[in-house]
């Protein structure tokens, strides 16, 4: 298997990120979406520490973002809940309260 | 016995307080008369005459002083001012000349051209108040008749002593105004009937005619006042003669523009008071007034002023003013003279005489014969008033009765008055040996003169033809005059005439039923019992009306049984002196200057004549300016000396023509007279209406009167279009441009500024406000349209930076 099918796998969890991050209605599943972009990265970082010489620091990279995943879902979830207590939603659409 | 202390040497000290006394004498009178005349025994009349013999006297006094002294060749230029130290001082302050700013100042200034008319004035003056009370005598407003004619001789009087133009025009106005009070004398008598109506349109007329001039001479006072910021003759004349000699050393040949036209405007002056062409109209119908208010304007006083004015200004016209003045003269000398041939009231031949005989003294002084025109104004002013005075002492014979056709064979009954009267119309006439015959044969001398000598060409020419003319008519109707008036029989009631018998339908007078008697001027009405028929056969008639009127004339000596009544009868005596004087005075007026004490009584030697040496130009205006003046006039010995050749035959037979032309038609009796005189005008039918009708001018200019009798009870004050027509037309003509032009003007600037200030609104509106607002609504609609993309949601936000990112991506990808 090369490297264009972890390429390819990526790319299409980072497309569902995306996806998830725009489209979806609840906020939770938007944070899903964020997680999903970042194992995207994740994913690139392993393929390419793998195909380029095998040494750590992709890997390294890979735990890292991990780390800070999980510190950002600690902090996003704390603002979900924030929201949630504000507007009584976890809707995104209907926390609009940057258009004032 | 030195000049000095001679009686006739004139002392400043003494001599300027008599002129003074003289010139004042008529006021104070006035002013006696104005308020206790009515009250005075026989109304004042005594004591205005003998105020007037006063200044006669002095006046008289001064001239011989004036002639004393020309004979021992001294300048006789006198001024109360410089000598005395007599001064009037009108708009004066000593710190004011500084500043440039003039003061005005009036003293007595006396001269040989003064003196001479100081004299007539005073004479003449004195006559007319002696004349006036025989023929005032008896008629309602006698005392203020006096008076006025008293302020009349002091304003004439003024006018002839002022030493400066300002102070001559303010008693040039006082005689316009007394002139306006005289003419219309009996304009507040309604007895008087025709010339009740007359008089109130004449006296109007003759005002506002004059009015005309003395407009033009006020315009021509400030044009020379604001050049040369002096009113005095003396300073006048020899600025003038410096600013044309300035003038000319820059442009020679030329003269300043400015002066020709201020002199034109002067010389307006002398047209409205002196009745030249066109404004001559006022003159005849002046006639309106009292006889002797007639022989004083016409002789001594109104009209004598304008030539005096003239001569007061000669050196300050330029020769264009000249020319002008010249050609006017002989215009209106031939122009009257024509007139006067056809006119059968024996005053209006007498006015338009006037009118001709001014004519020649304008033209005199036009023609540089200043000397020529001031003698004839002099001789004029005795003569013409002697006939004046005479004819109003026909008049009053003949039961005021003017139509010379209406009379006839006079002679027998006022022997004194046909001597006065012929002397004069001699005198007139120019045969030698009488005064007029040497000042107007000076004058064709003067017009010979310029044409022998090569100047002034074109007016010269008009003139030494045109006078000569003149002067043969002037000898044709004086004398058709005398042959209608004095020869064959007595005819009253030939022709109808208005003024004998006037106003018979509005006045029933009882009392003054004189008919043919009635010695009280205008109340010839009186015959309103005898009703319109009888008027016209008055001899017939009498009988009937006599004694109801007898009581009327015992203090007349002149008629005696009253069965006479019908005849005209001799004046009373007072009238017959002051007729006496004044033909001595026609008669021997040209004897007195030409007279040479020295030697015999050369008086047919023109050349070196005691008038010219006593009223020369450099006796008139000073020996500097004098010379410049004669020098410019100059002309060689051997043309002067044919001049003398041609204008004494030239003289002579035009007198004689025109007196023997008057004996064919008009002195072999009334009937033959009546039968030639009708063929003549028949063959010359269209010229004869045209001259008999004052060539129309009156009605030209819209100022013709006409009294109707019909016309009961007529306003006094209604506007009158026919005698102040000229005003009225010219009013109307102010009144449509003032319309027309100047509204239409002003209503056009308000208009257009209207119209700028809409616009100006409207772009205000538009552009202006529009521009501020459109900035705001652009603004707003781009608000508006980028408020769309501020949701607030977080996920549309996060599209736009995808797809954002997607599309910069492409970019830098594809491109």
């Amino acid at each position: 298997m090369g490297l264009g099918a972890y390429i390819a796998v990526s790319a299409a969890l980072f497309a569902l990120g995306v996806v998830a991050i725009l489209v979806r209605r609840n906020i939770l599943y938007v944070l899903m979406g964020i997680e999903m972009i970042l194992n995207a990265a994740n994913i690139n970082f392993v393929a390419f520490n793998r195909f380029n010489g095998g040494g750590l620091d992709g890997r390294m990279f890979a735990i890292f973002v991990i780390i800070l995943a999980a510190a950002e879902a600690a902090v996003a979830l704390a603002i979900v809940l924030n929201v949630f207590h504000l507007f009584n939603s976890v809707k995104p659409a209907e926390a609009d309260l940057l258009r004032e | 016995m030195t000049p000095e202390s001679h009686i006739l040497a004139f002392d400043p000290g003494q001599d300027f307080k008599l002129l003074f006394l003289a010139f004042v004498l008529p006021l104070v009178g006035y002013v006696i008369q104005i308020f206790f005349g009515k009250k005075l025994p026989r109304k004042g009349d005594w004591l205005l005459t003998s105020g007037l013999f006063v200044t006669a006297s002095i006046t008289v006094l001064m001239f011989a002083k004036s002639l004393w002294a020309a004979y021992h060749g001294e300048e006789f230029r006198h001024h109360s001012g410089d000598e005395a130290g007599l001064w009037f001082h009108w708009f004066y302050s000593s710190d004011t000349v500084a500043n440039g700013v003039p003061n005005v100042s009036a003293a007595i200034f006396y001269d040989p051209l003064g003196a001479a008319m100081l004299m007539v004035v005073g004479v003449v003056s004195f006559c007319v108040h002696l004349f006036s009370i025989g023929y005032m005598h008896g008629t309602p407003r006698y005392h203020i008749f006096f008076a006025n004619i008293s302020l009349f001789t002091f304003a004439m009087l003024g006018l002839v002593l002022s030493d400066n133009l300002l102070f001559l025009f303010v008693f040039w106005e006082v005689m316009g105004l007394m002139s306006y009070l005289l003419i219309g004398h009996f304009s507040h008598d309604p007895s008087s009937g025709y010339f009740h109506k007359w008089a109130t349109k004449a006296c109007k007329k003759a005002f506002l005619t004059t009015r005309v001039g003395d407009t033009c001479l006020l315009v021509g006072m400030v044009i020379f006042f604001w050049k040369f910021e002096t009113f005095r003759f003396t300073e006048l004349w020899r600025l003038s003669i410096e600013e044309i000699a300035r003038h000319q050393a820059l442009h020679p040949g030329e003269y300043p523009l400015w002066m020709t036209v201020g002199g034109l405007f002067i010389f307006g002056g002398t047209i409205g008071k002196s009745a030249q062409f066109p404004l001559h109209i006022w003159l005849p119908d002046a006639m309106a007034g009292p006889t002797p208010v007639s022989a004083m304007i016409h002789a001594a006083t109104m009209v004598a002023a304008g030539v005096f004015l003239l001569g007061r200004c000669y050196p300050m016209f330029t020769p264009d003013v000249l020319s002008v003045i010249a050609a006017t003269g002989t215009l209106t000398a031939i122009f009257a003279a024509t007139i006067g041939t056809t006119a059968n009231d024996i005053k209006a031949v007498l006015a338009w005489s006037t009118i001709s005989q001014l004519g020649f003294m304008v033209a005199a002084v036009g023609l540089g014969g200043v000397v020529a025109g001031m003698f004839h104004m002099v001789t004029h002013a005795f003569f013409k008033a002697c006939l004046f005075l005479s004819a109003g002492s026909v008049i009053h014979g003949c039961h005021h009765e003017q139509d010379m056709r209406n009379m006839g064979g006079v002679r027998k009954y006022m022997p004194v008055t046909f001597a006065c009267m012929l002397a004069s119309t001699i005198a007139i006439a120019g045969i030698p040996f009488f005064s007029g015959f040497y000042s107007k044969d000076l004058i064709i001398l003067r017009a010979w003169e310029n044409i022998l000598g090569g100047k002034f060409s074109g007016a010269s020419f008009f003139a030494a033809v045109g006078l000569p003319i003149a002067a043969c008519l002037t000898a044709f109707y004086m004398f058709r005059m005398i042959f209608m008036t004095f020869s064959d029989k007595y005819r009253p009631g030939t022709v109808e005439s208005p003024f004998a018998h006037h106003a018979h339908d509005e006045h029933g007078h009882d009392e003054h039923a004189a008919h043919g008697h009635d010695d009280h001027g205008h109340h010839a009405p009186a015959h309103a019992g005898h009703g319109h028929d009888a008027h016209a056969h008055a001899a017939k008639a009498h009988d009937t009306h006599a004694h109801d009127t007898h009581a009327k004339h015992d203090d007349h000596g002149g008629h005696g049984a009253h069965d006479e009544h019908a005849t005209p009868h001799e004046s009373p005596l007072p009238m017959l002196v002051a007729l006496c004087i004044l033909a001595f005075c026609g008669v021997f007026g040209g004897h007195f200057w030409l007279a040479d004490p020295v030697h015999s009584l050369k008086f047919w030697e023109h050349a070196h004549t005691w008038f010219e040496e006593s009223v020369s130009f450099q006796s008139l205006y000073g020996a500097e300016i004098g010379d410049k003046l004669a020098a410019a006039i100059a002309v060689d010995h051997h043309a002067e000396h044919s001049a003398h050749w041609v204008a004494l035959p030239v003289s002579l037979t035009v007198a004689s023509l025109g007196i023997l032309i008057a004996w064919l038609i008009y002195g072999r009796g009334w009937e033959r007279s009546q039968r030639i005189a009708g063929k003549i005008t028949h063959s010359i039918h269209a010229i004869y209406e045209v001259v008999k009708g004052k060539y129309f001018v009156d009605e030209t200019l819209g100022t013709a009167i006409v009294v109707d009798m019909k016309k009961k009870d007529e306003p006094r004050y209604e506007p009158d279009i026919s005698v102040i027509g000229a005003s009225v037309h010219f009013a109307n003509l102010l009144s449509w441009i003032d319309r027309n032009v100047i509204d239409a003007t002003v209503n056009l600037v308000g208009r257009t500024g209207a119209a700028i200030g809409k616009g100006s609104a409207a772009f205000d509106r538009t552009v202006v406000d529009g521009a501020v607002t459109g900035v705001g609504l652009v603004t707003q609609t781009f608000g508006s349209v980028a408020r769309l993309f501020q949701s607030g949601r977080v996920q549309q936000y996060a599209t736009f930076a995808v797809f954002g990112g997607l599309a910069l991506a492409a970019w830098l990808i594809l491109l």
